[in-house]
């Protein structure tokens, strides 16, 4: 089996198992603070380090190209609340067009 | 409804990320019918696409999930399920569905089960139709850079990760994650310098905020 599926059918087991250990376990189990406040932060650090990761790197190198410029846009337009397809969008159009023309 | 349509965009992102990234069309429609976690799925085929191992996919993908844990367990009261309707409770409990039920608090316990289940559900049919699309979609464009998908990528998980920089520390924070994973890059294995930043978050959430 190739990695590709490995990775879609373990991480959907174990994404399940996760949802389904809440109706499971005893309340008190997870309900910690510091479980909690530390879990409110692992999306932000995952999430983020993707966005650098996605944008700035290829393999293991730092590249800078035309992903940089769409991300950039995305930014602008997160900073004046558009709208998810409109942050996609404005960032693909702006990588397409350097990537097609400069 | 106003859930439904920012979900089908997601749906259509997550279905063209997964083939930009080198999965099937086939395995992006089973990430969004088994796994039915938005972060998770862009995050096990983000780490991959970086060229990471799918063992770093998976653990990225499956501290993304830990949170649906927290919701079942803030659901299990109200719910109140058992047997077959436990299992699927359990599936759509996400972000969309505990976020909607919880806001139907004042309307009392029934609104609330409605809210779970109608978001839940709703969801689940939106966004597995619109990742079938977006893989299509990108599987029809070809070269992902030469149509802006390259950095659709990065942007989509800019989307997600924005409405939770609410104050100064998670702004830090999120800074902080995009400079370790930067300096690691170079000198560790891919995928790892992702999974590394939950030392961000383990620092950061150790101690109750001053």
């Amino acid at each position: 089996m190739s990695a590709m599926w490995v990775a879609t059918l373990v991480s959907s087991l174990i994404c399940y198992i996760l949802k389904y250990l809440g109706y499971a376990i005893p309340e008190s189990f997870l309900a910690n603070p510091r479980v909690q406040r530390i879990n409110t932060l692992i999306p932000i650090v995952l999430l983020s380090a993707l966005v650098g990761v996605q944008a700035i790197t290829n393999k293991s190198e730092i590249v800078f190209d035309q992903r940089i410029a769409g991300v950039a846009v995305a930014v602008i337009a997160l900073k004046f609340k558009a709208p998810f397809p409109v942050v996609i969008f404005s960032a693909a159009i702006t990588s397409a067009a350097i990537y097609n023309w400069l | 409804m106003s859930v439904a349509l920012p979900v089908g965009t997601y749906g259509i992102a997550f279905g063209a990320t997964a083939v930009a990234n080198g999965f099937s069309v086939i395995q992006a429609s089973l990430f969004s019918l088994l796994l039915f976690s938005g972060a998770s799925q862009f995050a096990v085929v983000g780490v991959m696409g970086a060229g990471g191992s799918a063992l770093s996919a998976i653990t990225t993908g499956s501290l993304l999930g830990f949170r649906n844990g927290l919701y079942s367990m803030r659901m299990k009261p109200i719910l109140n399920v058992q047997g077959i309707r436990k299992i699927f409770a359990a599936h759509i409990t996400i972000d969309e569905s505990t976020g909607v039920a919880i806001s139907q608090e004042p309307r009392g316990e029934a609104a609330m089960r409605y809210g779970f289940w109608a978001t839940g559900i709703g969801v689940f049919i939106f966004w597995n139709l619109f990742t079938l699309l977006g893989a299509f979609g990108a599987q029809a464009l070809g070269n992902p850079s030469a149509w802006g998908l390259d950095a659709a990528v990065p942007a989509a998980f800019l989307g997600l990760v924005w409405p939770r920089l609410i104050d100064k520390q998670s702004k830090l924070i999120a800074i902080s994650a995009v400079a370790m994973a930067l300096i690691l890059t170079p000198v560790a294995p891919a995928g790892v310098p992702i999974i590394a930043t939950v030392l961000l978050a383990i620092f950061f959430g150790w101690k109750p905020k001053a």
